[in-house]
């Protein structure tokens, strides 16, 4: 539909006032352009008429790395990927060596990992809206968004030593346990995350500006957003109930009760509202995993995937050089191939690996979620105005990180 | 889950399907470059298939193999929740493939990207760019011989950037003026 507005505008035979059409550098530094990714615009007054994303700024040459590494050294590039939610990408690559294994994780694993998914995926909601509203002038938005941020990072802290590169998957397993008090915790700081999803709802929902600047701009159809691959939060707002925890469920998603909330036109303003509603489910996940939490064996118990525990490692050689294989050689990971996919915050992430019988990939690809939104961007942004760009660039939640590898 | 989508695919195209296989619960189609962009179609547009979304492109450098490199479809069916695979062989010399950005859109940026790090051509791209690296890049930096440590020559500043308002101007402006100059 925009495209048709850009395309009667850009064959249009007298320009009006401005006798020409300008460019305009959007990025590749500029405040509104997260990470760092430059779109050429070109505008007819203040109308864009053509947008042509260029990313790559951030590129690291992640596959090529990998292709370089063990099988568990991968994990810390992992981390950088969505680097909103890194538990997620670590948990995505965990499943996906496991599937490549043909091993399960512990039932244990599964709920830990559950729990602390969606923690995840709940500071990159925060953020994500956060910055959002941030954007469209609301301070004090996001100022709250990034306290409940912190608040989840003081546990994933708590957790796993670190607050941003966490590294905490294993294949087969997690780095370690829960702390004994994790559920004293969460009950502590579960009703600040409610306060401040009411304060988020109370500033933003029904605020005139935010409403006027989100409602039907960034609008995309449901059958094109299948088409150019997207995912995740993005192609629910179309009214496409497409959720990976729900359609081919993993981890403990299939033993949990939770609604995939779906918007209707398709605009930033039901993308904001699909996240919102989304953060509610999520917690509501966590608790009833901490509830139905259950005992036994955190890891695999196979030697040639776990690392043996450092007392082994130090006063038996066989542990010794357990370990030493382990690290040295890496996991041997029989020859193959597999996708695995799961929702992380921002839609599906998969991997697809390669295997030739040794301890390092072959070929490791990422399919990263925003990669395909920025793929699509332009037909979200052209034939509408220069000052849409940023609450629809906000809602598709662009990660550096993640589109350039 | 896709396995009818498999047995369909060996009924429909015999002498394109080379291989299929479902190992690890993934089911996967070997097609030959040939039937790359009817196999497509028609795994669209089969009600019962419905495969209405590309997950994701990508390529495999297989070095010492023949043919050497190998594009990997992943399509998704929302409607009916079923996974499929394609592979397609593709040679080394001067590798070139239908473009199958004509049946799904996000086949376009993810093209763009294996030209960009595998170097293979996709015929009937409409705009086949490199994406992650910068146009004067030399070679392509996920092939198997491309080494981890290589550096890139020093280049020029660009004395001109990409200019949006030329092309603007050629797309439509001149376009448009041809049409007039055409009317009577």
């Amino acid at each position: 539909m925009n495209r048709a507005i850009a395309d009667a505008l850009a064959a249009a035979p007298e320009r009006g006032v401005q006798e020409d059409v300008m460019v305009l550098n959007m990025g590749p530094s500029h405040p509104a352009m997260h990470g760092t990714v430059r779109m050429v615009l070109t505008l007819d007054g203040e109308t864009v008429i053509k947008c042509d994303p260029e990313i790559g700024y951030l590129h690291r040459g992640f596959e090529k790395q990998c292709e370089n590494a063990t099988w568990s050294q991968v994990f810390p590039y992992t981390d950088r990927l969505n680097y909103c939610s890194p538990l997620l990408n670590n948990f995505g690559y965990a499943l996906a060596v496991e599937k490549m294994l043909g091993i399960k994780a512990t039932d244990r694993c599964n709920y830990i990992r559950t729990i602390l998914g969606e923690m995840a995926r709940l500071a990159d909601h925060f953020t994500s809206l956060g910055a959002g509203a941030l954007e469209l002038g609301a301070m004090s938005a996001f100022l709250y968004a990034v306290e409940a941020r912190d608040h989840i990072w003081d546990l994933v802290e708590e957790v796993t030593g670190a607050r941003l590169t966490v590294s905490f998957a294993r294949i087969g397993g997690l780095k370690e346990d829960l702390p004994d008090n994790f559920a004293e915790r969460w009950e502590a700081t579960e009703p600040r995350l409610w306060d401040v999803i009411k304060k988020l709802d109370q500033l933003s929902t029904k605020n005139r500006i935010f409403m006027d600047r989100m409602m039907n701009t960034g609008t995309i159809g449901a059958d094109e957003a299948i088409s150019l691959g997207f995912t995740g939060p993005v192609l629910r707002s179309t009214g496409v109930a497409y959720d990976i925890r729900k359609d081919s469920p993993y981890f403990a998603y299939d033993r949990v009760d939770f609604e995939v909330p779906v918007g209707t036109n398709g605009d930033n303003y039901d993308r904001y509202l699909v996240r919102l509603e989304e953060m509610k489910q999520s917690i509501s996940i966590i608790r009833q995993c901490l509830k139905g939490l259950p005992g036994g064996p955190l890891n695999v118990d196979d030697p040639h995937i776990m690392l043996p525990p450092k007392e082994l490692v130090y006063n038996s050689i066989e542990g010794m050089i357990n370990h030493f294989k382990l690290i040295f050689e890496g996991i041997q990971v029989p020859a193959g191939e597999v996708y695995s996919y799961t929702e992380a915050a921002n839609g599906e992430l998969g991997f697809y690996i390669v295997s030739n019988g040794t301890g390092k990939p072959y070929k490791l690809r990422v399919r990263p979620p925003c990669f395909y939104f920025m793929g699509g961007i332009d037909r979200m942004i052209e034939g509408g105005m220069l000052s849409d760009i940023i609450p629809t660039f906000d809602t598709i939640n662009m990660i550096g990180g993640e589109v350039d590898r | 889950m896709s396995r009818a989508a498999l047995d369909g695919l060996v009924a429909t195209f015999p002498q394109h399907i080379l291989e299929t296989t479902d190992r690890l619960g993934d089911e996967v189609a070997i097609v030959a470059p040939a039937g790359l962009l009817e196999i497509a179609t028609w795994l669209r547009d089969t009600p019962a298939l419905a495969f209405n979304m590309l997950s994701d492109v990508t390529a495999v450098d297989y070095l010492a193999r023949n043919p050497r490199f190998e594009v990997v479809y992943q399509l998704y069916s929302v409607s009916k929740k079923h996974r499929l695979r394609l592979r397609v062989p593709v040679g080394a010399e001067s590798p070139s493939l239908t473009s199958v950005t004509s049946v799904w859109l996000s086949a376009n940026w993810a093209e763009r990207e294996v030209w960009d790090m595998y170097g293979i051509r996709f015929e009937g791209h409409p705009d086949l760019r490199r994406i992650l690296m910068y146009e004067e890049f030399e070679g392509h930096p996920l092939r198997k011989d491309y080494p981890m440590q290589q550096s890139q020559p020093r280049m020029d500043l660009r004395r001109k950037e990409r200019d949006a308002v030329e092309e603007y101007k050629t797309l439509y402006v001149d376009k448009l003026a041809q049409a007039r100059k055409a009317e009577p």
